[in-house]
């Protein structure tokens, strides 16, 4: 069964995506671990790192991907569930701090003791302990995106309405985080990681081998994906996608798929959040702003909604165009260049990068059987 | 002058038009008759501009205006009443008749009195709301709003549907008004055979997106023409 | 309770008000089992409201709808009425356009339609063969690996009957199938019809005659909510009422 759904999924660009990421995720490291400071090909550290960020947004792009491209679900706030991935992790990380803490409380992480708490909240119970924080990771956002699901799909909300009331979801969780006290570090987040699974999260290796996990995700995420889509389930999304009532005329609860791939796809970023966390060492609450989620979704646009490897492609291109501008004299113009992106890319690459690149080979070759044919006359449908 | 000139029509891939060809002069009613579904909507949108055209022309006082949209067809004296009337239902009377100063210049926006002696209940109900006005009522003010644009072509889509037959009299007596200014061409689908006949100073039967059959007045075969328009 | 008919679907009394406006008056007609029939009718005649009744989206203010003898489906709602094996063909055509024909086919084919099973689903070969057959009635074997958005007009409509076909209906309601389509496809599409007709019941609502007469067969027509007149389509179209009110009031 597996081999079947395997062959299934993998085309050649599935296949080829898939070799490159691998090759990325060993040959950073190689890069970084291997070589001395003075070659040439050294990858500085903070590379490693930065590439880690842009893997972790290319797995949440892959997420959205996934129930924009192929069911027609807008979601401008995915950035909810990424983070929420993210707090979980950031509170297993929280308590793997200690007595190491300024505070040096064992129990208590700092930004509670300063505001006077004497317990640890009940549900910071538990996070201590990596697979639990692990299951909270995909829970925590599942659980929410399947609630929230239910009541919106049941009630048919589509389109623009259903992106508005994302916005509301994650605009509502961005407010109660920012407030200390929610319990969560308030405005200041959680941060100060010291280690995680003993490792020392600051250490090169640790770097190293949790970009190596980032890229992995993605290829895993990106195989699940692609199961997914090349299986009929897959064909029903599109043609929820394409043509809802139509779909539901013929007999299939269309409101049961959308919760289905919804929670699947909240779950992925929820990950994806989790491994960004480490990588960057602090998570606040502005990752829930509703900025966040609306710059997630134009990274797939850039890169082709509706083909997986274009939405890896448009995270990486485009976050890859904001370390460039914002670090330099063009930094206070990120916004504008990041607007004129969108509009350019909806206006002139309506279908993206790969989707672009993906229509011009389907017309060349439709050009190429239109030659083949040419000289005979146009063949009736009944034969 | 108009002159439709093997015109196609397509919505997507479906043909709804096929090589139609039609003139109108002013002062004269051309009547353009058939059954549902055989395009009669379809051609007036393509007139109107609603719709473009696939294939052929469409000239209008010496112009070519196929690519014009509609308001440009408008400001050339091009008058359109649909099928269903769409008249504004929260405005009242007199807006709606004022809506049709939009393709005017300045110093022409005034309702004609003409307006007001072929409908005389239009200037009685002046302040009603047109979603008061009866089905019948309705159809005047179409025409009435269609006539304060100062057409010089005026597209009629069955102005008898649904229509009680003392006012079917009155929309026929305006007909024949318009027709007597010898100013503007008027053309009048219809599936209503003996309304048509009585104003039609040029009749073109319509099947499946084609005319299959045309005649003026004078040449006009009975038989043919019901022929072409029975089952 | 005894079959109270061996028809197939039969209106009893059917009417249906909307706001005053009678679209559906005291009309009563039956479609016996195998048959196929054409419903003709002027404009407001009540066809459109008459196949709403029959698959459940409106309901009538009075009479009953019977179908196989013992359902009556003014009782049920739509997802029922689908389920008895009514299946309505709407007159524009809603195929998926970025699947291709054969994917089309096969969401349509009756099958397991939850998540669970089709995220598992692989295909048997019954079903590929119930698709090949499909695909050959409506003449699209040539064209299964198209996407539907580039088939012509007529093969799309064709593509939505195949459809319909896969969904194993008892009784097919045909909504104007021939509007839009090329002389040839017009002649095509009788021919399908027949050849489906041998196996299934057909109800077909139409405006073009000569689509019509190609059927041959017996024709209702109607008129401001009731049967005007029924029989073979010379009997209809000489009939002195029918004329009439083709042709005016």
């Amino acid at each position: 069964m597996t081999t079947h759904i395997l062959i299934r999924s993998l085309d050649r660009s599935a296949t080829l995506f898939l070799i490159i990421i691998a090759a990325i995720a060993i040959g950073v490291p190689v890069l970084n671990l291997t070589l001395p400071e003075t070659s040439a090909l050294y990858l500085p550290t903070y590379l490693v790192s930065l590439f880690g960020k842009y893997a972790c947004y290319a797995l949440l792009a892959l997420s959205i991907d996934l129930i924009w491209g192929y069911c027609g679900i807008l979601s401008l706030g995915h950035g909810a569930f990424f983070a929420l991935g993210g707090y979980a992790m950031g509170m297993y990380l929280m308590r793997q701090i200690g007595t190491r803490g300024v505070y040096a409380d064992p129990i208590l992480p700092d930004f509670m003791v300063f505001l006077n708490w004497k317990q640890l909240p009940v549900y910071w119970y538990g996070f201590q302990f990596f697979p639990y924080a692990a299951l909270m990771v995909v829970l925590v956002p599942g659980l929410l995106a399947f609630v929230f699901g239910w009541f919106a799909f049941r009630s048919r909300v589509t389109g623009v309405y259903l992106s508005i009331i994302t916005q509301a979801l994650t605009f509502a969780l961005m407010l109660g985080f920012f407030r200390n006290n929610f319990g969560f570090g308030g405005n200041n987040g959680l941060t100060d990681f010291k280690d995680i699974l003993g490792f020392n999260v600051q250490a090169e290796t640790t770097r190293n081998v949790l970009f190596s996990i980032s890229c992995l995700a993605n290829m895993l995420a990106f195989l699940l994906c692609r199961a997914v889509i090349t299986s009929k389930f897959g064909k029903v999304l599109i043609a929820i996608r394409d043509a809802e009532a139509r779909t539901r005329f013929l007999g299939y609860r269309v409101e049961s798929y959308k919760l289905l791939v919804f929670t699947l796809s909240a779950c992925m970023a929820g990950i994806a959040g989790a491994l960004y966390v480490p990588q960057v060492g602090i998570i606040n609450p502005s990752e829930f702003a509703p900025g966040n989620s609306i710059e997630a979704v134009i990274w797939v646009a850039v890169g082709g909604r509706g083909t997986l490897t274009g939405a890896v492609l448009g995270a990486v291109v485009v976050n890859y165009a904001k370390t460039f501008f914002t670090t330099g004299v063009l930094a206070p113009y990120w916004l504008f260049m990041l607007g004129a992106l969108f509009i350019a890319v909806t206006l002139l690459l309506p279908r993206g990068i790969i989707g672009t690149l993906h229509h011009w080979t389907a017309l060349r070759r439709d050009r190429a059987s239109a030659a083949a044919e040419d000289g005979v006359t146009e063949p009736l449908p009944a034969e | 002058m108009l002159d439709v000139n093997a015109i196609d029509l397509h919505y997507g891939a479906a043909q709804a038009l096929r090589a139609v060809s039609l003139k109108a002069e002013p002062g004269k009613v051309t009547c353009v008759l058939g059954r549902n579904g055989v395009g009669k909507t379809s051609l007036l949108d393509a007139l109107a501009g609603q719709h473009a055209v696939t294939r052929g022309t469409i000239t209008w006082e010496g112009n070519d205006i196929t690519a014009l949209r509609p308001p440009e067809r408008a400001r050339r004296g091009i008058a359109y009443v649909p099928q269903g009337r769409e008249i504004f239902p929260l405005l009242t009377v007199e807006e709606n008749l004022k809506t049709g100063f939009a393709p005017l210049k300045r110093d022409e926006c005034t309702v004609p009195d003409d307006v007001f002696s072929l409908f005389p209940v239009l200037q009685s109900m002046l302040r009603r709301c047109g979603g008061d006005l009866s089905g019948g009522q309705q159809q005047q003010l179409a025409i009435g709003r269609a006539l304060v644009m100062r057409p010089r072509l005026l597209l009629l889509d069955e102005p008898t549907e649904g229509i009680q037959p003392s006012i079917i009299k009155d929309i026929g007596r305006a007909i024949s008004y318009l027709r007597s200014l010898s100013k503007i061409a008027i053309i009048l689908v219809e599936q209503y055979l003996d309304f048509a006949r009585e104003l039609g100073d040029h009749f073109a039967v319509m099947e499946r997106g084609a005319i299959v059959y045309s005649s003026s007045r004078d040449d006009l075969y009975e038989g043919a023409l019901r022929r072409a328009m029975a089952i | 309770m005894a079959a109270l008919t061996s028809s197939l679907l039969y209106l009893d009394g059917v009417t249906v008000s909307f706001d005053g406006f009678k679209a559906l008056n005291n009309l009563s007609f039956a479609i016996e089992a195998g048959e196929m029939r054409a419903i003709i009718g002027p404009n407001g005649a009540g066809k459109t409201t008459m196949m709403d009744v029959v698959t459940g989206k409106t309901r009538p203010d009075l009479g009953d709808v019977m179908f196989d003898g013992q359902y009556n489906l003014t009782r049920l709602d739509e997802t029922e009425i689908a389920e008895l094996g009514i299946g309505r063909k709407f007159q524009k055509p809603t195929v998926f356009d970025s699947h291709t024909v054969f994917d089309n086919l096969e969401l349509a084919l009756k099958s397991n339609r939850s998540p669970r099973a089709t995220l598992w689903w692989r295909e048997s070969a019954t079903e590929r063969r119930r698709i090949d057959q499909i695909l050959e009635v409506i003449r699209l074997t040539a064209v299964s690996d198209r996407l539907a958005g580039g088939l012509s007009h007529g093969q799309k409509q064709w593509l939505e009957i195949g459809m319909l076909l896969a969904q194993d209906p008892k009784l097919l309601l045909v909504d104007e199938p021939v509007a839009g389509m090329t002389d040839v496809e017009t002649r095509q599409t009788a021919e399908l019809l027949k050849e489906i007709n041998r196996e299934h019941t057909v109800v077909v609502v139409e405006h073009d005659m000569a689509f019509v007469r190609d059927l041959g067969v017996k024709v209702t027509c109607l008129h401001e909510g009731s049967v005007l007149a029924e029989g073979t389509i010379d009997q209809v179209s000489t009939n002195e009422r029918v004329v009439e009110v083709y042709l005016g009031r």
